[in-house]
């Protein structure tokens, strides 16, 4: 089928997609966004979070069948041109990255966390996160970067700084 | 493989009874999984997500803002609503459902997918059991009620005929305690290794009980409800609620225990969810009965 979606704000389309694909899949081979990552691909790991219709879901779990006529965020688009968003930003200055390849499931859920909560407690940003594996930083880095994120977004006076 | 998109649930019907091979897909988070690894090429797949009447709920019978009523949940409600908008209303199945996965699996699962998939583990059936929900199921031919009891035949089985829908669960409303509670390896994103749900009905002097993860279905916990129940009247509880003594609690757990047919499997053995089900049993009890007794005194 030709599948028309809006993906981070522009409309986009794509031709003979099979319609049991993942969204996921759609996403990284047929509209060039490898940012969302495929590792498990049974919602486990939550590396491939996006926002269909501002919900974040797993991108993997979703039928390319089902995106017609809806919207797309991916990570791609949480940036503002050449300047990133804020929870990107603390999750750099964090080291909250290591090897980087749950950094963009786990920054869209932290995204939503902060858009939901502005300033959310530690038990709060742990249960937000615990779709979203990291293998390599045993997450306390994880934890700051939201919490330093969440101080930024509320005194953005810090930010510019 | 066709791809089905209705966008009203006649015109959803209508497609089931022309294909009744077509394998309904809302959520995802189970049907996805088998494309994903080939375990499965389905015929057909009937896309549930765009139909709106599937995606509300509403109380049968008006709602009084008291605890009379029944909540009748569309199929496509996620389990995120269910926590967020239905929490006081239905206490057991927000419970149940904040266990399930993780905030994306809960924003895209349904419990119409749970019970369309109607594994033994999946996380609302023993809330639904033991709080006598019925699972509403459509057709060209009409629409009829099956009591949650008599929904799950076996492992992955169900009473849904081929031409069937699930369109929505109707469970009762309550303001008496219900819990649920759950064994595995973490606190998200688990398969349930046993779980459990007890609810109380004081206006019917009864004890639900179920049992999940334990036996070839979902399942009540018939002697453990009963033993209970008459425990409870003939002590004259329900009115002037007293702690329970250690031996009802501990005769409840094993009657829960003695209720369930695991099996030996990768999550746990046979003899474990035995002996957890009758902790979680006990468990739970305690927690509802004293939250029972603080209502009424």
């Amino acid at each position: 089928m030709r599948v028309n979606v809006t993906v981070n704000g522009e409309p986009k389309q794509a031709d003979d997609v099979w319609e049991g694909e993942s969204l996921l899949f759609l996403l990284r081979e047929r509209l060039g966004l490898p940012g969302s990552k495929n590792a498990c691909e049974q919602g486990e790991c939550g590396s491939c979070t996006v926002y269909l219709d501002n919900t974040p879901v797993c991108s993997c779990l979703v039928a390319a069948g089902q995106v017609q006529d809806r919207e797309v965020r991916t990570v791609e688009g949480l940036a503002d041109g050449d300047r990133l968003d804020p929870v990107q930003e603390a999750f750099v200055e964090a080291g909250a990255v290591q090897c980087g390849f749950c950094t963009p499931g786990l920054v869209v859920a932290a995204h939503d966390l902060l858009d939901r909560v502005p300033r959310p407690s530690d038990p709060e940003i742990r249960e937000a996160l615990a779709g979203n594996l990291c293998r390599c930083t045993g997450y306390e880095k994880i934890l700051d970067a939201v919490r330093l994120a969440a101080t930024r977004k509320a005194d953005p006076e810090s930010a510019a700084r | 493989m066709d791809f089905l998109r209705p966008d009203t649930l006649a015109e959803a019907l209508a497609l089931k009874a022309q294909r009744p091979d077509a394998v309904p897909i809302a959520g995802g988070t189970d049907v996805m999984v088998e494309l994903n690894f080939d375990h499965r090429r389905p015929a057909a797949l009937l896309d549930l997500t765009r139909i709106a009447e599937l995606r509300s709920w509403d109380v049968d019978g008006g709602d009084h803002g008291d605890d009379h009523g029944t909540v009748r949940i569309g199929s496509g409600v996620p389990y995120t609503r269910i926590i967020d908008e239905l929490g006081e209303r239905l206490p057991g199945l927000a419970m149940a459902s904040r266990t399930v996965g993780s905030p994306q699996i809960r924003n895209r699962g349904t419990v119409g997918g749970n019970l369309g998939a109607a594994s033994p583990a999946g996380d609302t059936h023993p809330v639904l059991l033991a709080a006598d929900a019925t699972v509403e199921a459509a057709s060209t031919r009409g629409t009829r009620l099956i009591p949650a009891t008599g929904f799950y035949l076996g492992v992955k089985r169900h009473a849904l005929e081929p031409d069937e829908l699930i369109t929505a669960v109707h469970v009762p409303t309550t303001r008496a305690p219900q819990q649920f509670a759950k064994v595995g390896t973490r606190n998200a994103m688990v398969i349930a290794v046993c779980s459990f749900a007890v609810a109380l009905h004081p206006e019917q002097h009864r004890v639900g009980a179920a049992v999940g993860s334990a036996a070839p279905t979902p399942r009540r916990a018939s002697a453990a409800e009963e033993f209970l129940s008459a425990e409870l009247t003939a002590t004259n509880q329900w009115d002037s609620p007293k702690p329970l003594p250690d031996s009802v609690k501990r005769r409840f757990g094993e009657l829960v225990a003695q209720a369930a047919s695991p099996i030996d499997d990768v999550r746990g053995s046979a003899a474990y969810r035995k002996h957890a089900l009758s902790v979680l049993a006990r468990r739970t009890l305690d927690w509802a009965w004293r939250d029972y007794s603080e209502k009424v005194a």
